[in-house]
């Protein structure tokens, strides 16, 4: 078992649950971030004086997929959240021990 | 005799007013930091209390009681014999509209002070501001016996006895108190911008009763300071958008908020004096003028935070003394013509002095009563406090739960 977490634009998030939907997806975790790359952050302008805004807003999602689903669930996600400009995000992937359903005890591949 | 038109005006124009206090709160709520919102609606609707409460006791008879000069007396404490008329209304009328402007004057200082006094040190500083300063000085500008008024300056709605006033009051309070934790190093960017023109709307909406109220009648120069209180209003919003577009490059909300509540602090003195352009030319100009003085808290490095120096003070004195160049009898015959309508320079110079005059007393008399309150109890919240937020540390609340 994988866990897949990407960092994406905001407004991206319901293109890319429904390409992760259309692949069979359950479920999924969205939470609302902050953070910089390479795109930095911007500068808003309150009575002249400049703020620079470092922490852009972000949404990081977060599921756990099966060993060989994750290079479809990677694509999808790097489909549907490409935007083609600067701060995109990035996907990454790390194993994940142990899984359990609270509600069944179900463990493994079982409770994803 | 009494007018019932006249009357019913007056009545509504007070609560009018008084509304504008929590639009104010709104106004300067949304342009803090979230942890210090309540603080800044509490500073704001706790003068709707105090502030009340001193006016009908001593306040107003100080303000309008006697015959001084400089300051009244105390035979209408508690409002007694104030069951009369004045004029065509009765002096109930005149009292309750006086009252909203009483407590809206000291709430104009809390936007320079944000994020940093302690509550139990404000509330007595606002109490003794209003008691020493706000009422002297609205005795010498409004009572047929006070000194400014006596000498031939105009001051329509409280352009020197509010802003100017508050303005340079304010500015006194953060010379005592010092700037906030982290000004100039730190980003403190308004909190909720929906806030601030909501009490931009409320504030436009009060200032209607505020400057034609004052008119104390309901009649045509009541119509008229509608009219130039709106158009103010207006063309201030679009004077502080087209410098800031040109300057910044963005015309902002923010801008759009701050211009016009430049044009209606400039109006104010002038309201029922002035027709025509003026009113176009004094709250563009307010607006243009107010945005190019927001410079000046980074020049003097003071933190100023919510640009109450830039937009009272001196909005307040680009209606004081333009009101020397724009006067017109034609208008209101209770006026004076100023210099571009045959008057000669003399109402300009009773407007520059009128001004100089509030603008040394209160700060040197605000500067003092800051000092003694903050030697004595301590005016600012300590480091701990101020991180934390003032509504946790002062009020022991959160305006949002996580």
């Amino acid at each position: 078992m994988l866990l897949v977490t990407a960092v994406i634009k905001p407004f991206k998030l319901d293109e890319v649950k429904d390409a992760l939907k259309q692949l069979g997806v359950a479920g999924m975790t969205a939470t609302e971030v902050r953070g910089f790359g390479r795109q930095g952050g911007h500068t808003e302008t309150y009575r002249g004086a400049e703020y620079r805004i470092d922490f852009v807003p972000k949404v990081e999602l977060q599921l756990v997929v099966d060993d060989g689903a994750v290079d479809a669930v990677v694509d999808a996600i790097r489909t549907a959240a490409a935007t083609g400009q600067i701060g995109d995000g990035k996907i990454w992937v790390t194993t994940v021990e142990r899984l359990v359903r609270i509600r069944t005890g179900e463990e493994g591949p079982a409770a994803i | 005799m009494i007018d019932t038109g006249d009357t019913a005006w007056v009545l509504i124009s007070a609560a009018l007013v008084l509304f504008m206090t929590p639009g104010l709160a709104f106004f300067y709520g949304g342009m803090v930091r979230s942890r210090h919102v309540l603080a800044m609606l509490m500073q704001n609707i706790f003068a709707m209390g105090i502030i009340s409460v001193i006016w009908s006791g001593i306040g107003y008879s100080l303000a309008f009681g006697g015959v001084g000069a400089f300051i009244g007396d105390l035979s209408h404490a508690f409002l007694s014999g104030a069951d009369g008329t004045s004029g065509t209304i009765p002096t109930m009328a005149f009292v309750a509209f006086q009252m909203m402007f009483a407590v809206i004057t000291p709430a104009l200082i809390t936007g320079a002070t944000a994020d940093r006094l302690r509550f139990a040190s404000y509330a007595v500083l606002i109490a003794v501001w209003t008691l020493v300063v706000y009422v002297p000085v609205a005795r010498w500008v409004w009572n047929p016996n006070g000194w400014i008024f006596s000498m031939g300056a105009l001051d329509f709605a409280g352009g020197a006895a509010i802003h100017i006033n508050a303005g340079i009051a304010a500015l006194a309070v953060v010379l005592v108190i010092g700037n906030r934790r982290g000004h100039g190093s730190e980003a403190m960017p308004p909190h909720n911008l929906p806030f601030t023109v909501l009490g931009t709307g409320i504030l436009w909406f009060g200032w209607i009763g505020f400057n034609a109220g004052s008119a104390l009648a309901a009649n045509g120069i009541a119509a008229q300071a509608v009219v130039n209180t709106h158009l103010a209003a207006a063309a201030g919003m679009l004077g502080w958008l087209a410098i800031e577009r040109l300057k910044a490059g963005h015309a902002t909300t923010l801008g759009a908020a701050s211009g016009a509540v430049a044009g209606l602090v400039a109006i104010t003195p002038c309201a029922g004096f002035v027709g025509g352009a003026a009113p176009l030319i004094i709250g563009g100009g307010a607006g243009i003028i107010c945005y190019l003085a927001l410079g000046l808290k980074s020049r003097f490095s003071f933190d100023d935070s919510l640009d109450v120096i830039a937009v009272h003070l001196v909005g307040g004195l680009v209606g004081t003394i333009l009101l020397g160049l724009f006067a017109d009898t034609g208008v209101n015959a209770d006026g004076a013509d100023g210099v571009l309508f045959g008057g000669g320079v003399e109402l300009l110079i009773d407007q520059t002095v009128a001004a100089l005059a509030v603008l040394a007393y209160s700060f040197i008399v605000t500067f003092a009563i800051a000092k003694v309150i903050d030697r004595l109890m301590g005016l600012r919240v300590d480091p701990v406090d101020e991180a934390m937020g003032l509504d946790q540390s002062q009020h022991a609340e959160s305006a949002y739960q996580p």
